[in-house]
């Protein structure tokens, strides 16, 4: 079983994390066109390299950001997600 | 022949004090305690333990430990016992394997003389036309071929899981093993030395390592005391390393326990496996492997034969036909295929003892019914056959050390390269990924003292973290090379099968026949010939198998390759892997009170509630009366189990803003709102009530299903958002009870006196602080049932204690307390949805009716934009409530369909009789151009019969939600 080294509680079994996908921009909801919102939604980068992922830790609910490459499953850096999500958050828009 | 035991030193693993009585195919034996099955077998002289997969061979055992087919027995519970592992147990029953009939006379036996019907492959090419017969001969082939029989009554044995760690793990605790287990401990390490095997030791519990036998014990006197008295070193044997995963994860299997080992560093001293030589009929028992031979007499004081041929291709045959010699066998030859004769003092001591040596000799043919009799051997060389009369020698026993293979499958799974070592003859090997470590004959050593050295050299790396592998890569290794050892010699004969591989029933012609139809790389060869997919996967069979697949392909061995090992190693029985059955549940405080009122309890998500109270047998009466009760009455239902969130932060309206449905952010202190919850493609994902108990405190209820997912959605939004707010899953923190009926305000005002419950000071959907019967609790007033009732939420801890002053509380009026079936039979006459229940993972609220619950004047919240892209394009289906006019129609279930023109155009989601209306009632999803009012559809239930169902708006009951709000 993989050891992830989870930024928060050190290195863990993987069995006790989950993955929430890749980090992706949302577009912004008013302007994105239909198109542009269901790529948003439904197609994944699915690159064969560095992969950026959501983890969570489940047993501590905390989550993180792992850098993944995809062709070997190393587990490249983890980090917490204030290093790419800083206050003030992206701006939300204004109906 | 009949067997023979041997005084001691010989048997050491032997109780000799300790009989024990056992039957195999019926008949009464005896063995000794520490005997093996396959030893007391060969003692008593058995030996046709099996017959084979596909021709029905008799066969015996040939190598200990290597998991050949051929020494696989029944037990009357368990199937594919190995033999030469299993300890023979008091009164056992064993009986043979893959026949009909008896093992010596196997009724199926006729199918080798079909042998011509059957050529390699033979599944594939003749059972595929026509369409379908696949389905007929599946039946018959699964019947003949295979191994052991399931006793399906076979009780669940104990089997348990164990996690451990070291900083560095030694498989395999034979010389190099222990050599450097005891390096590593030596420096500091802590270290976890794993073997197979009843005893440490390896080869040199058995093995002759020069010609008076005294290396051997020596080094094994030393080092397996020091091991034993090192206290950093644990020591594991019976234990099967049965794979090798990520960041040196081990699976080590001790039968009723499968050890979990994590380590830092892992040296693999797995030592080297037994190969097989390849001549006519090399299958007859009596053909036993050199290291078994010594097995069998050392371990456990049995001589294995009293005429002996040994076969060797090296200077281990020697030491086999010396030991037999000693143990008072009569060895007739001994044939070297090696054109040199050896000048080995091993060799010379046995031409002392008289015994015969044929240099650049083998056997072409063993012959004998059942059981080895004699052997034809002829020289290796081709032109020398011509002039040189084969030699016919009578013998009971053929002692075989052919080339045998490192033990590197370990490596395959590590990650690391197993190229082929021309100037050795095996592949061996290379690359190996930092934190893994060979050592010993795995790493290509041979002589014990070099052996023992790589050990201590290897331990001592692995504590030093040094990650640098003895041989660096294949290419490096190969311009070294200047010699090139020639593969091990083959033959064959016209009247004979000349198996490379045991298990599958595999001879040289069928690897030549399977590269002859295109099967040439090994990947394909291995798929289509099945050679090494045995229950030894490959051990023996690789090395020749991949041979005469280069022959045939005119190729070096080394541009063959081998097949991926991959875990696992060894047969692991699935009660090992299954463990121990664990199913964990949540109880609510007030579980004990259920009980002892006769409730049928529940699974709801991790907890258990109780469905309702009373008999099974009665169970559609009580659920209808406990409705009954709420409705004209009171009754209590413990809803612990709901998900509660605690909130609070600055911008805590803010957040539930974007996450819910509804807005949040103007709602006053001391009010409650409906919270429904979409991901978002704008699915509904989740729904419970938000309630402001502060300016910058909410508390939020979710499912009791849903509240773990929702508390992790809650903070991955946050954590890109990054708003002001803390986010709390305070589930197990409270207990909480719904108390309903038009008797639940007089009823409650009995244990509540710092709260005013009139109608106007707490109304509808009011939230207030206070104490109930003493307790400090919040009181929500909600209408999930329909009736005027108050939720109440006080920590765990005093869950019983309120919910028995409530039961008291509550006598005058007939209070009752009500399960689940009740409630979900109340709500459904509110027309309120269950989430998972009416919804599914594609559920968007307008489609559910629920727009309401949608606010339009939020800039944004998650699933808003995709909302809005759906409403745009229409519904294509639509959540109704029906009702059932006809009371005699059967009552629909969940998911029976709902008809239109003959086509399928929805489902049924809920379903009930309801006792308040007097009919069937329930939601389903029906086609959107349905009229919303008295629109007529079908429903198909069991039987394929049609019932008529009619569209009533919601809610079925009380529709001016009067009742509620009182």
């Amino acid at each position: 079983m993989k050891i992830m080294d989870c930024p928060l509680n050190g290195p863990r079994n993987i069995s006790e994390f989950a993955c929430r996908g890749e980090v992706r921009t949302m577009p912004d909801p008013d302007t994105a066109s239909d198109a542009q919102w269901a790529d948003y939604l439904f197609m994944q980068t699915n690159p064969a390299g560095v992969a950026r992922e959501w983890w969570i830790h489940l047993p501590s609910s905390y989550w993180f950001i792992a850098e993944r490459d995809t062709r070997t499953g190393e587990i490249l850096k983890t980090y917490p997600p204030d290093e790419l999500f800083k206050r003030p958050n992206r701006p939300m828009s204004s109906k | 022949m009949s067997g023979t035991r041997l005084p001691a030193p010989a048997g050491a693993r032997l109780d000799r004090t300790r009989p024990l009585r056992f039957t195999f195919e019926g008949e009464s034996y005896r063995g000794f305690t520490g005997d093996t099955i396959a030893s007391a077998l060969a003692a008593n002289g058995v030996r046709v333990l099996s017959r084979s997969f596909k021709y029905r061979r008799p066969r015996g055992l040939y190598s200990a430990g290597s998991h050949e087919a051929c020494a696989l027995v029944q037990l009357p519970d368990e199937p594919n016992v190995p033999a030469d592992r299993r300890l023979l147990a008091d009164g056992m029953t064993i009986t043979g394997q893959n026949y009909a009939g008896s093992l010596a006379r196997d009724r199926g036996a006729w199918i080798a003389r079909f042998e011509k019907f059957m050529p390699v492959g033979f599944y594939y090419r003749t059972f595929f036309r026509p369409r379908g017969i696949w389905r007929v001969w599946e039946r018959v082939i699964r019947k003949r071929a295979g191994l052991g029989r399931v006793n399906p009554k076979t009780p669940h044995g104990y089997h348990d899981k164990a996690y451990a760690f070291a900083d560095v793990a030694v498989i395999g605790a034979g010389p190099a093993g222990m050599a450097a287990a005891l390096a590593a401990a030596e420096a500091g390490a802590e270290v976890t030395l794993i073997d197979e095997n009843p005893e440490i030791g390896g080869a040199l519990t058995y093995g002759r390592f020069d010609a008076d036998g005294r290396a051997a014990d020596e080094a094994l006197k030393r080092l397996a005391k020091e091991v034993r008295e090192h206290a950093a070193i644990t020591v594991l044997t019976d234990a099967v390393c049965t794979g090798l995963y990520e960041d040196n994860w081990l699976a080590i299997d001790q039968g009723r326990r499968l050890v979990k080992l994590r380590a830092r560093d892992i040296v693999v001293a797995t030592g080297l496996q037994d190969g097989i030589m390849v001549f006519a009929d090399n299958d007859l028992p009596g053909i036993v492997a050199a290291t078994t031979v010594q097995r069998l007499i050392w371990h456990h004081g049995v001589l294995p034969g009293e005429v002996a041929v040994v076969a060797t291709q090296d200077e281990w045959g020697y030491t086999a036909a010396l030991d037999l010699a000693e143990a008072g066998a009569e060895v007739s030859a001994i044939l070297d295929t090696r054109d040199k004769p050896s000048d080995s003092a091993l060799a010379k001591l046995a031409e002392e003892r008289g015994i015969e040596v044929l240099s650049g000799w083998m056997p072409e043919r063993a012959e004998g019914e059942t059981e080895i009799e004699r052997i034809s051997a002829v020289p290796v060389d081709e032109a020398a056959r011509e002039t040189e009369e084969p030699r016919n020698i009578e013998c009971d026993l053929l002692c075989v050390s052919a080339r045998p293979t490192p033990a590197a499958a370990l490596f395959a799974q590590g990650g690391a390269k197993l190229p082929f070592d021309p100037a050795r003859g095996v592949h061996l090997p290379t690359d190996l990924p930092p934190g893994l470590h060979a050592a010993g004959a795995v790493n290509g050593e041979t002589d014990l003292k070099r052996v023992i050295a790589d050990g201590e050299r290897v331990g001592k790396a692995a504590i030093a973290g040094e990650t640098k592998p003895a041989r660096k890569t294949a290419k490096k290794t190969a311009k070294k090379t200047a010699t090139t050892l020639p593969p091990q010699p083959m033959l064959e004969h016209p009247e004979g099968k000349s198996f490379v591989d045991l298990d599958e029933d595999l001879t040289i012609g069928d690897i030549r026949d399977t590269v002859a139809l295109g099967y040439q790389d090994v990947q394909l060869l291995k798929r289509f010939s099945t050679l090494g997919m045995g229950t030894s996967q490959g051990r023996h069979a690789n090395p020749p198998g991949v041979t005469v697949a280069a022959e045939a392909r005119g190729d070096e061995i080394g541009q063959v390759g081998l097949t991926t090992a991959r875990p696992p190693l060894a047969p692991v029985a699935f009660g090992t892997l299954a463990g121990r059955q664990f199913s964990p549940v949540r109880r609510t405080s007030i579980h004990r009170w259920h009980v002892e009122a006769s409730a049928q309890m529940m699974v709801a998500g991790a907890w258990l509630r109780p469905a309702y109270y009373g008999p099974p047998d009665e169970a559609e009466s009580r659920i209808q009366e406990e409705a009954v009760a709420v409705r004209r009455s009171l009754g209590l239902i413990d809803v612990s189990t709901l998900g509660k969130l605690e909130l609070r932060g600055r911008e805590a309206g803010a957040f539930l803003d974007r996450l819910y449905t509804f807005s949040y952010q103007k709602l006053a202190v001391g009010k409650s709102r409906y919270a429904l919850m979409t991901d978002e493609t704008g699915a509904i994902i989740d729904d419970g009530v938000v309630c402001r108990l502060g300016e910058e405190h909410f508390y939020v209820t979710a499912t009791t299903g849903g509240v773990d997912e929702v508390y992790r959605t809650m903070l991955w939004w946050n954590a890109q958002w990054r708003l002001d707010v803390d986010i709390t899953n305070v589930t197990a923190g409270y207990a909480a009870m719904n108390l309903a009926g038009p008797a639940s305000r007089e009823s409650l005002a009995k244990l509540c006196d710092d709260v005013d419950l009139g109608a106007e000071a707490f109304p509808y959907l009011g939230v207030r602080e206070g104490h109930v019967a003493g307790v400090p609790a919040r009181i929500l007033r909600t209408g999930f049932v329909g009736e005027l009732g108050y939720e109440i939420h006080a920590p765990t801890g005093f869950g019983l204690d309120l919910w028995q002053a409530f039961m008291r509380a509550g006598e005058d009026a007939g209070i009752r307390p009500f399960g689940v079936e009740a409630q979900r039979l109340l709500r459904l006459e509110k027309g309120h949805i269950i989430v998972g229940q009416d919804t599914d993972g594609l559920t968007h609220p307008y489609e559910a009716g629920m727009d309401w619950a949608v606010s339009k004047k939020k800039p944004f919240f998650v699933g808003g934009r995709s909302i809005d892209i759906m409403r745009a394009r229409g519904l294509t289906r639509r959540l109704v409530g029906y009702q059932i006019e006809n009371r005699d129609a059967p009552l629909p279930k969940e998911c029976h369909l709902v008809i239109r023109n003959g086509e399928i155009a929805g489902r049924v989601t809920s379903s009930a009789v309801s006792p308040t209306l007097g009919h069937a009632i329930g939601l389903a999803y029906v086609p959107p151009e349905l009229d919303a009012k008295d629109g007529k559809f079908e429903i198909r239930v069991e039987g394929a019969r049609m019932v008529e169902a009619t569209v009533v708006p919601l809610p079925f009951y009380d529709p001016e939600n009067a009742r509620q709000e009182l």
